[in-house]
């Protein structure tokens, strides 16, 4: 079971390897985008503190956003979604390690880099250590849910809007307990319980997304 | 082996076709005729299972695909008209990595035999988005040679290919049968194959 799951994931971080460019352009937004905030805002560092949850979540979401369509595009493409769907495991573990490379490969180096542009936000200590650790325990679940969304609009003219229409709304959840456990530390009351929900929110949707993706997967291989 | 069962298949708002069947043993080869649009890769997707049929039933060792569908995809081998590599990967991980994700044991020896096979010695560590189509294509086909599942389902394996890789390719088709393989596939072109009992359906 393990053997499939690493197997896909391997195979999918060589391949994100060769096409170095879509990683780094996904990057390069999150970081214009959290950048341009405090340049449009100016020198207010109690606002600054303020917005900077939710401009870094936001721009975590938008940059996730950008990289799930090809999710299981270019395998549908060229035929190899079909030679997956027919090797002799649940699509539900082939699709496990799909979610699990995409986020080390969209969501990892987001949570990396994080703690840098939360510095221009004028968060501290705590602050950007939650920051951190709040990506890094939500961006998997942006990953799974996205994947539902990709195998849905899978094979659709005009997908990419319909995926972001679908999907964004359920990452609602997501967001408020993200930006709220960095707001939590900030005011001192602790973000604790924000992480622990995020880190939930993670495990239930890496369990259950994979399985509902590979029934929408079915039905796109009809 | 694989038996079909009074299929019928239906596109869209049109009946392809109703109650087909067919019964296939060890050694034997299905050819499946038609004209364009007369369902042919509906039947082949139906027969690997990935189209559920409007009514009827397939069994592979009497037991029906659906329900017993890990244990058929084991035994199955399929190979469609897209050639299912990656552009950015080259000729021997695509291979391997194939290998890999069906669970079959594939040693670098052999896929690089595989590749000299089917004239890509020398060309095993470019970038499959280098190769022409047809080099493509020989790349899907070098999944065959060393493959010993039971049942190869082939549409149109003879497309985009040079007559001397359709001789090589019928042999490796005659190869399999002989082992006790089974093979359905499509095509166009009627090319002989040496060994094996070859059946004929055509879909009309």
């Amino acid at each position: 079971m393990l053997k499939i799951i690493f197997a896909v994931i391997g195979r999918d971080l060589k391949l994100a390897m060769r096409r170095q460019a879509d990683i780094v352009s996904a990057l390069f937004f999150f970081v214009i985008v959290v950048s341009l905030f405090p340049l449009g805002i100016g020198p207010e560092p109690d606002l600054l503190r303020k917005l900077a949850p939710g401009v870094l979540w936001v721009a975590a979401l938008l940059a996730t956003m950008l990289s799930l369509p090809r999710l299981f595009a270019d395998d549908h493409r060229d035929g190899t979604l079909e030679q997956l769907a027919l090797a002799p495991h649940p699509l539900g573990l082939v699709v496990t390690g799909k979610v699990i490379a995409h986020w080390l490969v969209s969501g990892l180096p987001l949570a990396l880099i994080a703690p840098v542009l939360g510095v221009q936000f004028d968060l501290t200590g705590d602050g950007l250590f939650v920051l951190t650790a709040a990506i890094l325990l939500g961006t998997p679940a942006l990953s799974g849910i996205g994947a539902i969304g990709a195998a849905l609009t899978l094979g659709l003219r005009g997908g990419g809007v319909l995926l972001s229409l679908l999907v964004l709304p359920l990452y609602i959840p997501v967001l408020i307990f993200g930006a709220g456990a960095v707001d939590a530390t900030v005011s001192g009351l602790g973000g604790e319980g924000h992480l622990s929900l995020l880190a939930a929110m993670t495990f239930a949707s890496l369990g259950f997304a994979p399985w509902a993706s590979a029934a929408a997967l079915k039905i796109a291989l009809e | 082996m694989l038996e079909a069962d009074n299929l019928e298949c239906v596109r869209g708002e049109r009946r392809l076709f109703a109650g087909l069947g067919f019964k296939l043993e060890a050694g034997e080869l299905l050819y499946l005729q038609g004209r364009n649009g007369a369902g042919k890769t509906s039947l082949l997707r139906m027969i690997i299972g990935l189209l559920p049929p409007e009514a009827g039933e397939i069994r592979w060792k009497g037991q029906s695909i659906r329900r017993n569908s890990e244990d058929f995809r084991a035994d199955l081998c399929y190979l469609g008209h897209l050639n299912a590599i990656k552009e950015e990967l080259t000729p021997l991980e695509n291979l391997l990595a194939s290998a890999h994700l069906a669970d079959e044991a594939l040693s670098e020896d052999d896929a690089l035999d595989a590749l000299e096979q089917v004239g890509l010695a020398g060309r095993e560590d470019l970038a499959c988005k280098y190769l022409s189509q047809g080099q493509k294509r020989r790349v899907a086909l070098a999944r065959l040679v060393k493959e010993r599942r039971p049942l190869w389902v082939l549409d149109e394996p003879f497309v985009a290919l040079d007559v001397a890789a359709v001789d090589w390719l019928a042999g490796i088709i005659s190869g399999h049968l002989q082992r006790g393989g089974l093979a359905v596939m499509t095509t166009h072109q009627l090319v002989a194959i040496p060994a094996g009992t070859v059946r004929e359906l055509k879909l009309s």
